[in-house]
């Protein structure tokens, strides 16, 4: 009953679960739940004095297990003295951006009829990345807009998709015949929702931090967004944009930083910030029918594992 | 007979295929000519009837005839119409010739409407498609969570603040931040061991600057504290930068005592990084004065 002790012997073969009653059930689980904690406080306790009494001699303590840690290891993950990936690069689609043959010029776009957000971070995305220009569309079918924009020497193609009037995808598309990738975008702030108080972002070219893209995967993606912001950055302007990838989300970031000794930066973000999940990536440019598809999230195999991620 | 079945059916008792509205009365028969309940659109209650049907993108005329109403298997007899328009038309007029003008007309103009609405889908799916994709609660729930517990697991200032260094140390910037770099630290913690001249003449000259321009110090370090003005930084000299740096020890050190009103404001705007690196500072302005 309700008024039981407070240590009891179970029966060895005895389990919570077999209980048939309900109320009882659940308080037998409650019990025993009470218990382990106990024990657990107990243990901890216990580890505790022998390591004070150890003192110096005590063994270090456990580095605590994150998903970081744990991350399943994915055979894909690039090594940074692979000459296989070395000469993949220098021969894939950016390699005459990385090597200063082309200057990134970009295109924004929106799908048809954007709303007041969506328009506006258009904008701010225009101000963010330099050389970029922001067309609306009205019904013009991407196939026919993709030659167009290459006529026209542009290099790549940004169209944010958009729902219920926030915008909520991404499709950004290398150009002369680039892999296009499509990515989910989440959490997006305009300016003004950022509670900073900055100014705007000037014209300077600003740095790029690519963050965390560890495998051949998470390697082209990153190179893609990197081949958005022209190769030499103006430190003048100490502007920093920022790609993080943790656990296959992309955060993006703008920042001004400032030194302020050699140890200590300051930095003050201004300019919208997004995450970005990548849903997939097509080998050619943007072609949803006949495209060869390079890499897809597929939920029922990829969203197994809790530590396994892809990029 | 149609009489009967009308005055039963339309007005009094139950028609399934009625739909009675504000304003109006509909037939949901499928043979139905006009959609409206009436009298003479009533498929029951008339035993000469037709419509036009449209299946599959072609569309038939259906007939019902008196000679025909025992066989309900039988009773509706079916044209397929020309795909093209006036000579369908043509073929309405031959098959319902001698047949009531209403129905003749309401025939042709049902064609019409159904010709115009095949028209406009076959435009329709050449231009662009929308295609919608459900959106699934539980797994939006999901990476709504985990996309959370990133963000919070990156710890993007941090992260960007130690690749700021980072670049920084590795000279990327080249001559255009001019710190007393990690020579000077050496050397600080090489004067315990052993007094190297240079070292100490280092340490004697950034003392007596101190010293010298402590009144500066202070008047310099409002601009430094106030964001507005971090463009104007840009044009800064070295020396302005270097003396803006010990400031910066100096001032941090004096705030360590009290709180000066100057870095009230800066610590205002963003007081969380403020308050991490006071602790940072401050040891090694206490080994500068040792």
């Amino acid at each position: 009953g309700p008024a039981a002790p407070q240590r009891v012997l179970f029966p060895p073969t005895f389990s919570v679960s077999e209980i048939k009653n309900k109320q009882r059930r659940h308080f037998m689980f409650l019990r025993w739940k009470q218990q382990q904690r106990k024990e657990k406080l107990a243990a901890k306790k216990k580890r505790r004095k022998e390591r004070e009494a150890l003192g110096d001699k005590a063994p270090p303590k456990a580095i605590p297990k994150t998903i970081e840690n744990q991350r399943v290891y994915d055979e894909t993950t690039v090594d940074p003295n692979d000459e296989e990936v070395a000469f993949d690069e220098a021969t894939d689609e950016f390699a005459p951006y990385f090597n200063r043959q082309t200057v990134p010029k970009i295109l924004i776009t929106t799908s048809d009829r954007p709303r007041g957000r969506t328009v506006r971070f258009c904008e701010q995305l225009a101000t963010v990345i330099p050389n970029s220009h922001v067309y609306y569309r009205r019904g013009l079918a991407l196939k026919r807009i993709i030659p167009q924009c290459i006529a026209r020497d542009f290099t790549d193609l940004i169209v944010i998709n958009e729902d219920r009037k926030i915008p909520n995808g991404l499709v950004l598309s290398h150009l002369p015949d680039g892999p296009t990738a499509h990515f989910r975008m989440s959490s997006v702030r305009l300016r003004k929702e950022i509670k900073r108080k900055g100014k705007e972002p000037t014209e300077h070219v600003p740095e790029v931090i690519l963050n965390n893209f560890t495998t051949r995967l998470g390697h082209s993606i990153g190179r893609m967004f990197a081949s958005l912001f022209p190769h030499d950055p103006q430190f003048i302007g100490r502007q920093v944009a920022t790609f993080h990838n943790q656990r296959d989300y992309i955060f993006f970031r703008f920042h001004r930083y400032i030194f302020k000794s050699e140890k200590k930066v300051g930095i003050q973000e201004l300019g919208p910030r997004f995450t970005l999940k990548l849903r997939s990536l097509q080998k050619g440019t943007f072609d949803s029918k006949f495209g060869e598809y390079e890499w897809i999230h597929k939920r029922r195999e990829m969203d197994t594992s809790r530590r396994k991620f892809h990029l | 007979s149609p009489q009967v079945v009308w005055s039963m059916l339309g007005n009094r008792q139950f028609c399934s295929y009625k739909m009675t509205t504000k304003t109006q009365n509909f037939c949901r028969n499928e043979y139905n000519l006009t959609g409206l309940c009436n009298r003479s659109s009533c498929p029951l209650a008339n035993s000469q009837y037709a419509t036009i049907r449209e299946e599959k993108g072609r569309c038939y005329l259906y007939m019902k005839t008196i000679e025909r109403a025992a066989f309900p298997r039988r009773l509706w007899e079916r044209v397929l119409l020309n795909k093209n328009y006036e000579k369908a038309l043509e073929q309405i007029d031959e098959n319902l010739i001698y047949w009531p003008r209403f129905i003749r007309h309401k025939c042709k103009q049902r064609f019409t409407k159904i010709t115009q609405y095949l028209i406009r889908i076959r435009k329709l799916t050449l231009k662009r498609q929308r295609k919608l994709v459900p959106l699934r609660r539980k797994i939006e729930r999901r990476e709504k969570r985990r996309e959370e517990k990133a963000l919070i697991a990156a710890q993007l200032d941090n992260a960007i603040e130690k690749e700021l260094l980072e670049r920084l140390k590795q000279d990327t910037y080249g001559d255009i931040y001019n710190f007393p770099i990690h020579a000077f630290d050496k050397a600080l913690q090489q004067q315990e061991a052993e007094s190297e001249s240079e070292s100490d003449a280092e340490r004697e000259e950034e003392e007596d600057e101190d010293v010298d321009t402590r009144e500066f110090v202070e008047a310099e370090d409002s601009e430094l504290s106030d964001f507005e003005d971090m463009d104007k930084l840009e044009t800064s000299s070295e020396e302005e930068q270097e003396e803006e740096e010990e400031v910066e020890k100096k001032a941090s050190h004096s705030k360590s005592k009290g709180k000066t009103p100057l870095k009230g404001p800066a610590r205002r705007k963003r007081p969380y990084i403020e308050i991490e690196y006071e602790e940072e500072t401050e040891p090694t302005t206490k080994t500068k004065a040792a």
